[in-house]
């Protein structure tokens, strides 16, 4: 591992309470990448995302941001290098979309300087990279939740990261929505220099839109690297437990994974597999 | 999800800009016009009811020489009404009134909960069985009861803040815990007072009821200092405090050290409300009802900690003007007026939030 990467946590105990989640974890995000974090259930993804961000202090080892322990930071420090989109968030009643998207200014504002007119061209320019300028006055519950997720995304742009961490973004999206902000994941990685760190559910996702693919599997890091080089049928076996066929995306030519049929024999191998527990971050919030 | 800081839905037009206010080069604010319109209008509120407390009475005073007698120019019956009696009881009322609407917004902010106010989740409560313990145990005046209140509310919400904790306060865990602790504490009151003699379980009674009758200078500046430190502190609060509104989660990412704040925000409202009890006794529902008020006319976004506290000023003032004038010559304690105001208000909450398919 080099030590030149943004963001990277070393020998890092995770822990809930007494419930350890991970042990001697060491994880770099690439400069420049769109890294895709997956793994089964309660496999530790959304915890390893909640260290990175500071949100949850390591009972052992360190993450470094720009080179430094990320809590040495005043944490409006952190929230001018670091942005984070968590899985669930409470959009105030009431509230405009262009209020919601100004409030990721607040890393950057003072108490007697509250606003200014860059921060207004900064909030324009976040709605028009999502796509939600023609919302800019519309009540943030009256909208789908595409583009509400939308809305969120260009609250976390207004806080111009040069770092973005999303949670499982895609999450009670349907399937052309769940397309949509992962199309604006890669814009915002690709056009506009970000270095993106998601945790996705889908694994199909993951590789078509991944540049560094980490899969985790009871709180460690199984593979990571190019998903075209990294997923294969046996890890995928070996993480999820899936047996599958991997073939290529014939869109992309990305790595798509197929379940074998396996109805014939489910019924003997239901006794082998365990029941998936609900992922933690989830439950946290809900 | 459920936002419970939440007001019935009606039909929404699209609001109107904000408008950039910049004091020299170093200060900017945004101000929304018709939050500023709200504000105007509750401060000429303000002012009005306190000409009327003034002036009206069994001895009534016209503005001239109110006016006059403020300036110390009036006659002197004149001058002892307004300066020695009616303006220390009406200030008292403004400021006890700032305190409690300010400190229940910081509660329901925190608890991201309507009803997350002091009377909810027992700091009134304790501070009732500390003046009560005060009045009737140790036979203290005014200043031994106005310490009892302050270390049995504070002691109270340190109480229910340890028992609600887990990795920081859930705001339905604060009601459901404060909402025990003040059964119990309410038992603990009325066993005191059966036991007491008539004369203390009087004036015990009339203490819980909440008044502003007979208050002095002396009284004014308690509540005045407390108001002049804790306030402004909270204001400063108040952007962190609503990024809190949305989620620790965002809050934390957007660069807010939420256990920290809400650490300091819950010590500053406590103290708020002690001080505020410790020299009128137990208001009922301007805490509960003035944040959630100003908020529904201002229409704003989050908890608006000022607009609550030029609420709470007016509610209690115009309160206390109908206490005086509504029975007259009877006088009223403004806790029964401000009860009678707070339950239809609460019900009305209620039933608004769950015909909205809300509480």
């Amino acid at each position: 591992m080099s030590q030149s990467e943004r963001l990277r946590g070393e020998n890092l105990t995770l822990a809930y309470d007494q419930r350890v989640i991970s042990e001697g974890l060491g994880i770099a995000i690439p400069d420049n990448s769109f890294t895709v974090i997956v793994g089964p259930n309660a496999c530790g993804k959304s915890t390893l995302l909640r260290a990175l961000s500071r949100m949850l202090k390591p009972s052992t080892g360190a993450v470094h941001l720009d080179g430094r322990e990320i809590g040495s930071y005043p944490s409006k420090e952190v929230a001018r290098r670091l942005g984070l989109l968590p899985q669930s968030s409470i959009a105030p009643d009431g509230i405009t979309v262009a209020d919601l998207v100004a409030r990721g200014r607040y890393p950057h504002q003072k108490f007697l300087k509250q606003w200014s007119r860059s921060d207004e061209l900064i909030i324009t320019e976040a709605m028009r990279a999502t796509r939600v300028e023609e919302l800019a006055g519309r009540m943030v519950d009256e909208l789908s939740g595409g583009q509400r997720q939308r809305v969120w995304l260009a609250m976390v742009l207004a806080q111009q990261t040069p770092l973005l961490l999303l949670d499982e973004p895609t999450t009670f999206l349907d399937i052309a929505h769940q397309m949509d902000v992962l199309d604006l994941c890669a814009e915002l990685h690709h056009e506009r220099g970000h270095t993106l760190v998601a945790v996705l559910h889908d694994l199909n996702h993951a590789c078509r839109y991944a540049t560094h693919l980490i899969a985790m599997k009871d709180g460690a890091v199984v593979a990571e690297g190019d998903p075209a080089t990294v997923v294969t049928a046996e890890l995928v076996e070996e993480v999820f437990g899936l047996p599958c066929r991997v073939i290529e995306d014939p869109e992309t030519g990305t790595p798509l994974i197929v379940p074998i049929d396996r109805r014939g024999t489910i019924a003997q191998r239901a006794g082998q597999r365990g029941t998936g527990r609900e992922s933690t971050g989830l439950r946290s919030r809900v | 999800m459920t936002a419970t800081l939440s007001r019935p839905r009606r039909q929404r037009r699209e609001p109107r800009p904000d408008r950039l206010v910049r004091l020299g080069p170093t200060m900017a604010f945004r101000l929304r016009p018709r939050i500023m319109a709200v504000y105007t209008a509750l401060t000429a509120a303000i002012l009005a009811l306190l000409a009327g407390c003034l002036m009206v009475g069994d001895y009534e005073i016209a503005l001239p020489n109110v006016l006059n007698a403020l300036l110390g120019q009036g006659e002197r019956l004149d001058t002892f009404f307004v300066q020695g009696v009616r303006l220390p009881r009406a200030l008292t009322a403004i400021l006890v009134g700032t305190a409690l609407g300010v400190a229940g917004a910081v509660f329901q902010s925190l608890s991201r909960n309507p009803l997350g106010s002091p009377d909810i989740i027992g700091f009134t409560h304790g501070a009732t069985v500390g003046a009560v313990l005060t009045i009737l145990v140790l036979g203290g005046g005014g200043v031994g009861i106005a310490m009892g209140a302050v270390i049995g509310g504070v002691s109270t919400a340190g109480i229910v803040y340890l028992l609600a904790m887990k990795g920081g306060v859930q705001g339905y865990r604060l009601i459901l815990v404060g909402i025990g602790i003040s059964a119990m504490l309410m038992a603990v009151t009325h066993y005191l007072i059966t036991r007491a003699e008539l004369n203390d379980a009087m004036s015990a009674q009339v203490w819980m009821l909440g008044s502003l009758t007979l208050r002095d200078w002396g009284q004014v500046a308690t509540v005045g200092i407390g108001v002049a430190v804790l306030v402004p502190f909270i204001l400063w609060l108040g952007p962190r405090l609503r990024l809190m509104e949305m989620g620790d989660d965002i809050a934390n990412a957007l660069g807010v050290s939420t256990q920290r704040t809400q650490a300091m925000a819950l010590v500053a409202a406590s103290a708020l409300t002690g001080v505020a009890i410790a020299v009128s006794g137990p208001i009922a529902f301007i805490a509960l009802a003035a944040p959630q008020l100003v908020r529904r006319l201002t229409r704003a976004n989050g908890t608006s900690l000022f607009g609550a506290g030029l609420m709470g000023a007016t509610l209690l003032l115009g309160s206390d003007l109908l206490a005086m004038r509504l029975l007259a010559p009877i006088q009223l304690p403004v806790g029964v007026i401000t009860a009678i105001i707070g339950g239809s208000y609460l019900v009305w909450l209620l039933y608004t939030e769950w015909r909205g398919g809300r509480a």
